[in-house]
């Protein structure tokens, strides 16, 4: 999913944490490993970290509704970014972990994160059993099909369940998913076939929710090319069982770099190099002080669609250390459904 | 005309240097005293802030040992896994600098506000180990460690990633874990998840800012009355160059200048000259604090351990305060004046004795604000309570006394007058009450000056006093030993009793006794305590039931901050309360203390071991080498009680250095307030002594007269003065020093060194009329006829 991060981690040293993190310039550090393509993966190794990549994470989104119908979404990410390759025990570890977790109702977003060092056991990720964790976070399961998730932050919490009904699937040439013209790079596949049901705690109380998960794993050593200034990522769930993940990366010059996949119902996936995918913004939202585009004409004309994607609740800023906006949408248009919008780079 | 007007008002400064030299030297005294007491304030101040930046202290709760100092690291996981959001800290010492460990990732103030260079990082992932710190504890640290250099951080202290702390210090382990303010909304108890850890909230932890206030607070007062003094004298300067420039301010009028152009010249004139002054008050202010500073630095580390730095920044607040504060002090001394000026008609004769003798008939509003303030001032006595108003009593007090001294001096004088038979000295008298108006203001200055050296001298003579008696009590035992682990602790113990060598182990642990941090000692009552602790109150048989663990004895502190006194309850752990028996007096520390039997220490604290060994003996060093040879401890753990005696006594030394300085200072600023006034008066008298001149008493016994009258009236204000520094001295003593210390200090009274004083006084005195007199003796007879040829 995220080429958002690149861009993320592109703006990290501008952050507020930026001190800390003035290791990851824009070019990439020769002692990392880059993604190769015609990629080989090896499961369940795969599912865990890859220390000499320098960041990768554990990205997971759900669309929810309670029994009365009512609409929520949920995310779950663990980040991890090395300041060197490689893993060493203590705080003499490279690697740092970070997370974040929301829930998207439609008047509210709730959104909180996690900080902590490798090396020290306060966060990792193991391959099998499967385990994922920050502090009391976690996602973790027999495998990689059967998972349990929780998090909490000063004013919401949730635990769920999730249960994969489908398989991986891979983006770009086999997992090897291109980011720009210039040829950088990321290994991506996903799970995008979760079932999750389980219980929101909020404010007003506890919800009992299910709903569609899409856990999305990446990796890579490669930062965004230069004139690559943000990102909209969207993973949209058909109401037909199908699903399309694309993104367009915002180049300095106005022009867009644009990736898709199209996955059909039973897992078969279809890649989509750049231009067939396209995303056009239909209506501007002031949210947190900037004008971001709520509202988008999505386009991939190779399997017609043309939907308009409408985010469930605008003001879904993710308001941390890093800003950006993601949150659930709704779809409508030659397709329905539900799905994820991401947006980055909206300073 | 502006110019030529300007030329004809700055030619009188050109005839008059001594004048001149007056009035920069009053502003520029007084500017250099406030902003060189400003400039200390703001320096330690700054220090506080950098300090509370980097170590986030009385931001943050904590999470604290139960027993020791030491943390687990695995503590620190498990805590975090169980959703508590804590970050770790490791705080050692290396090379007498604080070195502090964080964790930039998940502490509150990332690496304590410290902003790294382009292209460092904050994290140590590799074998290095990278510290911050300023210049000096750079130099301190020496090749222990790689140090960048960052001025924001606190002086004393170096601030670097965790890692890389633990690898420098030799330890795997935590000091304490800062929880952070934001905390999720489901989470174990502290108790089952981590039992050795207990919460220390935030405004339990000393502040250092708050703390030291009341020292700060101390040292502005005598700012504000050196700047009070130094504008006595700018006030009678610029009382002195109009009363001479009247003439020529008649003149120029007559002549067809404006009076607002004229005025708009004068101030120019004046503020022009008081900025000078200023400036120059400035720079003495940054060289005198530059020279306090290093021992005030000294007092605040020895009274608080609040580290400040030791070298001087030019900050604005302190230079533009002082600025600011003399030009607005010109600017009112000047708005009278300059009324009288417009006010005056046009052709209005000089006669300044007439205006000098309107001044009496302040007298009777005088008396009423000096009535009033010191009402007041016996009000606030009974009902002052906090620092604030133990400050406004000083103030009513000091301010009530200056302004009721003219009033007594003329009545003292008027009395006198009666007395005296020979015309000669019945003019003297009278002559003399005459001059009370001209001379007041200074002799108000000096009276100031030296009630607040009686002041401050009987508190310090007090101070030094009790303080001697509190060591040689409380520093009994001839040698200290320091014992470093539970081991040597029991090897030394097994050691003493072997020899049958009188020995009184120290146990103790910070914690929280009525709402305040406390430290908790156990002791073994013997021979040493019972003969050499004296209580500030007690009930029958202290040590008895203290052995008994029956009762506590409670420091003064605590017990004036906890509103406790003997026989009340107080309590020592949450299933034990026991009565206090003692209150014992304890200076040179702000914290509050317990003290109670070495067994119910133990049983309160069953993991404790003694870690100080007070130890009785005639021979020091030989005991001294038989414990390093037989127990294996360090010879540098073992401290001589004289030394210790004379550290404790350096700090006290220092904490005055700074106030006896800024005393000897107003004392020489007020005779020059002196020396300004009789010059002021000298050729206005002119005229009034002519007449006895003419009536043949000599130029020298008339000079000999003025000098007599200048002593006289400074022997009436010394004996004003005494009571009034009493006065001052008790306030500071039972209202202040509790407020600012927590403890309350016996009044002495040092008749010998207040005569001193006295002399010191009035020798100030006789030097400020010497000069007058001496003028007077060598004035022209021309000069004195001329009196009567003019006054046609």
């Amino acid at each position: 999913m995220n080429a958002r991060l690149f861009f993320l981690l592109c703006l990290w040293p501008l952050a507020a944490m930026a001190q800390g993190f003035s290791g990851l310039g824009s070019e990439a550090d020769a002692e990392f490993t880059n993604p190769a393509p015609d990629p080989a993966f090896n499961f369940p190794a795969d599912h865990g970290p890859h220390p000499e990549y320098r960041i990768e994470w554990w990205y997971l989104t759900a669309t929810l509704e309670d029994a009365d119908g009512t609409p929520y979404g949920l995310q779950w990410t663990l980040f991890r970014t090395a300041l060197a390759p490689g893993e060493r025990d203590g705080w003499a570890s490279p690697q740092i972990w970070f997370a974040h977790a929301a829930v998207t109702t439609p008047d509210t977003h709730l959104a909180t994160e996690r900080f902590a060092r490798g090396g020290i056991g306060q966060a990792g990720v193991e391959a099998a059993p499967f385990r994922a964790w920050i502090d009391e976070w976690v996602l973790k399961g027999p495998d990689f099909d059967t998972l349990i998730l929780t998090a909490q932050g000063p004013d919401f919490a949730y635990d769920m369940a999730l249960t994969a009904q489908g398989p991986l699937v891979f983006h770009g040439q086999d997992g090897y998913s291109v980011k720009s013209a210039e040829g950088q790079a990321s290994y991506y596949y996903s799970q995008p076939f979760f079932d999750i049901t389980g219980t929101l705690t909020l404010p007003d109380g506890e919800v009992a929710v299910s709903g569609q998960a899409w856990l999305d794993r990446e990796w890579s050593s490669q930062p965004l090319s230069e004139t690559q200034t943000g990102w909209d990522w969207f993973s949209l769930s058909f109401d037909a069982g199908t699903k399309l993940m694309g993104f367009q990366l915002r180049q300095t010059d106005g022009t867009t770099f644009s990736s898709a996949t199209w996955i059909a119902a039973d897992g078969t996936t279809t890649p989509y190099a750049d231009g067939a995918f396209t995303a056009r913004p239909l209506g501007e939202t002031q949210v947190a002080g900037r004008s971001l585009p709520t509202r988008w004409q999505v386009t991939l004309p190779e399997r017609g669609v043309d939907v308009t994607v409408n985010a469930m609740n605008r003001d879904a800023w993710m308001d941390l250390s890093i800003h950006y906006w993601e949150g659930p949408v709704d779809i409508t248009g030659s397709h329905t459904g539900r799905g994820y919008l991401e947006m980055t780079g909206y300073e | 005309m502006i110019r030529t007007c300007l030329v004809a008002l700055l030619s009188h400064w050109r005839r008059n240097p001594i004048q001149l030299f007056a009035y920069l030297a009053g502003l520029a005294i007084a500017t250099g005293l406030w902003s060189g007491v400003q400039a200390i304030n703001s320096e330690a101040r700054a220090s506080y802030d950098a300090a509370a930046a980097t170590l986030g202290e009385g931001q943050f709760d904590r999470l604290i040992p139960r027993q020791g100092d030491a943390i687990a690291q695995e503590t620190f996981v498990v805590l975090r896994r169980a959703g508590w959001l804590v970050s770790p800290v490791l705080d050692v010492t290396l090379n007498d600098v604080r070195v502090i460990g964080v964790d930039p990732v998940t502490s509150p103030t990332g690496l304590g506000g410290v902003t790294p260079p382009e292209g460092t990082s904050l994290f140590t992932t590799g074998p290095d180990t990278r510290l911050f710190a300023n210049r000096n504890s750079a130099r301190a640290l020496g090749d222990l460690a790689q140090v960048i250099i960052d001025d924001t951080v606190a002086p004393g202290i170096a601030i670097g990633d965790i890692g890389a702390v633990q690898r420098l210090s030799g330890r795997n382990d935590l000091s304490t874990l800062v929880l952070l303010p934001e905390q999720p909304l489901v989470q174990p108890d502290l108790a089952s998840i981590a039992p050795d850890l207990r919460l220390q909230p935030s405004q339990q932890v000393a502040d250092v800012a708050q703390l030291t206030d009341s020292f700060h607070l101390n040292l502005t007062a005598f700012g504000l009355l050196s700047f009070a003094v130094g504008l006595f004298i700018v006030h009678s300067t610029i009382g002195l160059a109009f009363e001479q420039r009247r003439g020529m301010i008649r003149t120029i009028r007559s002549l067809g200048v404006p009076l607002r152009v004229l005025v708009g010249l004068i101030v120019v004139e004046m503020l022009a000259l008081a900025a000078i002054g200023a400036v120059i008050g400035i720079l003495l202010g940054y060289l005198m604090a530059a020279l306090l500073l290093p021992d005030v630095a000294a007092t605040l580390r020895g009274l608080y351990g609040a580290q400040v730095s030791g070298t001087l920044t030019l900050r604005p607040e302190w230079w533009l305060s002082g600025f600011l504060l003399a030009m607005l002090g010109t600017a009112f001394a000047l708005a009278g004046r300059i009324w009288q000026v417009a006010s005056m008609p046009l052709l209005a004769s000089a006669r300044p004795r007439a205006w000098v003798m309107s001044g009496a008939a302040r007298f009777s509003a005088q008396a009423i604000v000096a009535c009033v303030l010191l009402s007041a001032a016996a009000v606030l006595v009974i009902v002052a309570e906090g620092l604030i108003l133990a400050f406004a009593l000083l103030g009513c007090l000091l301010i009530g006394g200056a302004l009721a001294l003219p009033v007594i001096a003329a009545r003292a004088l008027a009395w006198i007058e009666r007395g005296a038979t020979r015309p000669i000295w019945q003019w003297f008298w009278a002559d003399t009450r005459q001059q009370l108006p001209g001379l007041s203001l200074a002799l108000m200055a000096l009276l100031l000056a030296v009630a607040a050296n009686v002041g401050v001298s009987t508190m310090v003579s007090s101070f030094r006093l009790t303080f001697v008696g509190f060591l040689d009590q409380r520093l009994a035992p001839e040698l200290f030993v320091q014992a470093e682990t539970p081991q040597e602790s029991a090897a030394l113990d097994a050691f003493l009793t072997r020899e049958g060598i009188e020995a009184l182990p120290l146990r103790s642990t910070p914690t929280q006794i009525e709402g305040q941090s406390v430290r908790l000692f156990g002791v073994r009552v013997g021979s040493t305590y019972r003969v050499s602790w004296v209580f500030l109150a007690e009930r029958p048989q202290v040590w008895d039931d203290v052995a008994d663990g029956a009762a506590v004895i409670v420091n003064e502190q605590l017990a004036r901050r906890g509103n406790l006194w003997v026989g009340d309850m107080v309590e020592v752990a949450p299933t034990v309360t026991l009565p206090i028996a003692a209150v014992v007096g304890d200076y040179g520390n702000p914290q509050g203390q317990v003290v109670m039997s070495e067994a119910l220490f133990e049983t309160l604290h069953p993991d404790s071991y003694p870690g100080q060994y007070g130890i009785r003996t005639d021979d020091v060093t030989a005991l001294r080498q038989r414990i390093a040879d037989e127990v294996g401890i360090a010879k540098n753990a073992m401290i001589h009680q004289a030394a210790i005696k004379a550290a404790s006594l350096e700090v006290f030394e220092r904490t005055f250095t700074v106030t006896a300085a800024l005393n000897v200072l107003t004392l020489g600023v007020a005779g020059f307030a002196i020396l300004m006034s009789l010059l002021t008066l000298a050729d206005l008298r002119v005229p009034q002594l002519a007449p006895v001149w003419a009536m043949g008493v000599t130029r020298r016994r008339l000079g000999g007269l003025e000098l007599l009258r200048a002593l006289g009236l400074a022997g009436l204000v010394f004996v004003f003065a005494i009571p009034l520094g009493l006065a001052l001295a008790w306030v500071l003593l039972t209202l202040v020093n509790v407020e600012a210390f927590g403890w309350q200090l016996p009044m002495f009274l040092f008749p010998l060194e207040y005569l001193r004083l006295g002399a010191y006084a009035l020798g100030a005195v006789t030097l400020a009329a010497a000069w007058p007199a001496l003028r007077l003796i060598r004035t022209p007879p021309a000069a004195l006829l001329k009196v009567f040829a003019n006054e046609r």
